[in-house]
């Protein structure tokens, strides 16, 4: 190349150029990404398998608790005694959201003292909302611990009381979740939907 | 017959030459290993390099020989282990050295680390060798955490689930972040197949890829040791740093020693104790994973014990999340939070001295109580260390600048 090319040589036409190219290129880039990104979401047999799951309760005895999955999640059924729904109100003031305020932690329906639709049953997700393990049920009332039983997460310690209510000075930030669910029948929940009647 | 004779006179210095003409060997080789020059000072702190090489290879081929027999599914991932276990000819002796590897890895990586602490090899002009080198130690804990999960027993669920549901803490993206990595709405055989995925190609690749341009911006750079001298600035008429020796044949030998007293520790865990007493693999995991229960006492792996325990010391989902991952990144600023003007501990004051050894049983401490009951005295302890583990990063640009040092050697005597 000749001093004269060089003469001839239009840089900002050059400049242009090289710029678009690099938009151009990354902008497919961006595009090509969206797919592989995308994929990584749950894919439509995760979303199928997510179909709400039946739960008969009809032969549960008050104090029973079953442990039910729904989308592979851990659901808690327990059928609390009176005494323990009586016991409820005796520790609201050591509760982090005695009046479930966090809105994401249940469906609009059960923000009320018993945190469910029929005061008797209780469904709540059991994952602890510090680190997902899963609560243990601690239902033995030891006033000596000052303790009216509830469920106790064995990974940090975090504990809830038998609404799923979280404690203050645990690390879990929030009460359990409860999932959408409803009574098909007297002795049949259907978790996971709550169209209809709840 | 003479056109002949001279093409096989242009072929003198056989296959060496025919490859030197293209492909740069020799000069490879001499830049890399015979004429790269270390110093003649260096100690036992020098063979963790070496040696962690050394794991990565066993845990590449015999990771290989794992992938043959290993089904990544739910279904069948804990019967595919016992499988290679008990029917595999020999699978119990590549799944164990396997296992045990991955302990080594972090064992020898670990003291490693602890090298350039002791020698200041961070220090500048070695800020970037650091910096791949904290790279390389964050894709093998995500690696280890991810082989974790493939066999599929109690604590790899619950395990998973736990360090997992940390990204959840995030706030505003942490949920629909959880459920990306998840890929479902639980950790299910859907995230069982991407962590294999991520476990025997994207991060194993990463790893190699990294390790190989942590060892050529070492060569460029050159190795530090134990005095915190740079051996380049005295060089003898041949260019050759006069406290330097080759690579090749002189620290080559002392390594292969280091390496035969490696495997023989090795060997000695692999055939005797290859669960380490419930360290290197936790009983818990002897039995397959239930979604419905979380094992009593759920701990990670030792080599998570210290990040882990300074989680669970915060009574607060965010801030613990915060100050986990802290911990973990902090070191990646020493080059620049450590303001000596020397490198190595030889010539440092009593300060620094003090601080290291501070910071060496917080960690340890860290380690222990990380796999005790998070309760009680073991918060409160885990608190203390955790306070002086953040103490010796945030503080240090003040006690180095304030501590007393020797002067430096202009040679290594």
């Amino acid at each position: 190349m000749s001093d004269d090319d060089a003469d001839r040589i239009d840089r900002n036409r050059r400049h242009f150029l090289t710029v678009a190219t690099a938009v151009t290129g990354a902008a497919g880039a961006g595009v090509a990404l969206y797919p592989f990104l995308a994929s990584l979401q749950p894919s439509a047999r995760a979303q199928a398998l997510g179909a709400p799951v039946e739960v008969p309760i009809g032969s549960m005895q008050p104090g029973e608790m079953v442990r039910v999955l729904w989308r592979g999640k851990l659901v808690y059924v327990l059928r609390r005694t009176q005494a323990m729904l009586d016991r409820l109100p005796e520790t609201l003031d050591q509760l982090r959201d005695p009046n479930s305020e966090v809105a994401e932690q249940q469906p609009e329906y059960v923000v009320n003292d018993t945190r469910s639709v029929k005061p008797e049953y209780l469904v709540v997700e059991g994952s602890c909302t510090h680190l997902g393990c899963a609560p243990l049920q601690d239902f033995e009332v030891r006033p000596s611990e000052n303790w009216q039983g509830g469920f106790f997460c064995p990974c940090h310690g975090s504990k809830f009381d038998l609404a799923g209510r979280v404690f203050k000075g645990v690390p879990a930030p929030t009460n359990l979740r409860v999932p959408p669910y409803r009574f098909v029948r007297d002795d049949l929940i259907l978790i996971g939907q709550d169209t209809g009647a709840a | 017959m003479a056109k002949i004779e001279a093409e096989v006179g242009q072929q003198k210095g056989g296959l060496l030459k025919w490859i030197d003409d293209r492909f740069p060997f020799s000069e490879t080789m001499k830049y890399h290993v015979t004429e790269y020059y270390a110093s003649k000072n260096f100690n036992i702190w020098y063979v963790f390099g070496v040696l962690a090489m050394v794991v990565l290879v066993i845990q590449l081929l015999t990771g290989i020989f794992l992938t043959m027999n290993y089904k990544p599914s739910a279904e069948e991932a804990f019967a595919s282990v016992e499988y290679i276990m008990r029917d595999v000819e020999w699978g119990w002796l590549i799944r164990y050295m396997h296992s045990t590897g991955a302990s080594f890895f972090f064992v020898v990586v670990y003291l490693h680390m602890f090298r350039a602490m002791l020698y200041g090899s961070y220090k500048k002009p070695r800020e970037l060798i650091w910096i791949i080198g904290m790279l390389i130690f964050f894709v093998l804990m995500a690696e280890a955490f991810a082989g974790y999960l493939l066999p599929w027993g109690q604590m790899s669920y619950w395990g998973a689930q736990v360090i997992i549901s940390l990204f959840g803490a995030i706030p505003g993206i942490g949920e629909s972040l959880v459920e990306i990595i998840r890929g479902d709405y639980s950790i299910s055989d859907i995230t069982l197949n991407r962590f294999f995925a991520l476990h025997v190609i994207a991060l194993p690749l990463a790893l190699i890829g990294l390790v190989f341009v942590h060892i050529v911006a070492l060569h460029e750079v050159g190795s530090n040791n134990p005095d915190g001298i740079e051996i380049k600035e005295h060089k003898g008429p041949d260019g050759v740093p006069l406290d330097g020796v080759a690579f090749h044949p002189y620290h080559t030998s002392k390594d292969l020693v280091a390496i035969i007293v490696f495997l023989m520790i090795f060997s000695f865990v692999l055939f005797f104790a290859p669960e380490m007493g419930g360290y290197f693999l936790e009983y818990a995991n002897f039995e397959p994973a239930n979604v419905k229960a979380t094992p009593e006492h759920i701990a990670p792996v030792w080599y998570f014990t210290p990040f882990y325990a300074i989680l669970r010391a915060v009574p607060d989902k965010l801030w613990g999340f915060i100050l986990f991952g802290l911990s973990v990144i902090l070191p990646v600023f020493l080059p620049w939070l450590d303001r000596a003007r020397v490198k190595s501990i030889r010539y440092r004051g009593w300060i620094y001295k003090a601080a290291l050894t501070l910071f060496v049983i917080s960690f340890i401490s860290l380690g222990w109580l990380g796999v005790q009951p998070s309760e009680g005295v073991y918060v409160l302890a885990a608190r203390i260390f955790s306070v002086i583990y953040f103490a010796f990063f945030l503080l240090m640009p003040y006690y180095t600048t304030i501590d007393k040092t020797k002067p430096v050697p202009d040679r290594v005597v």
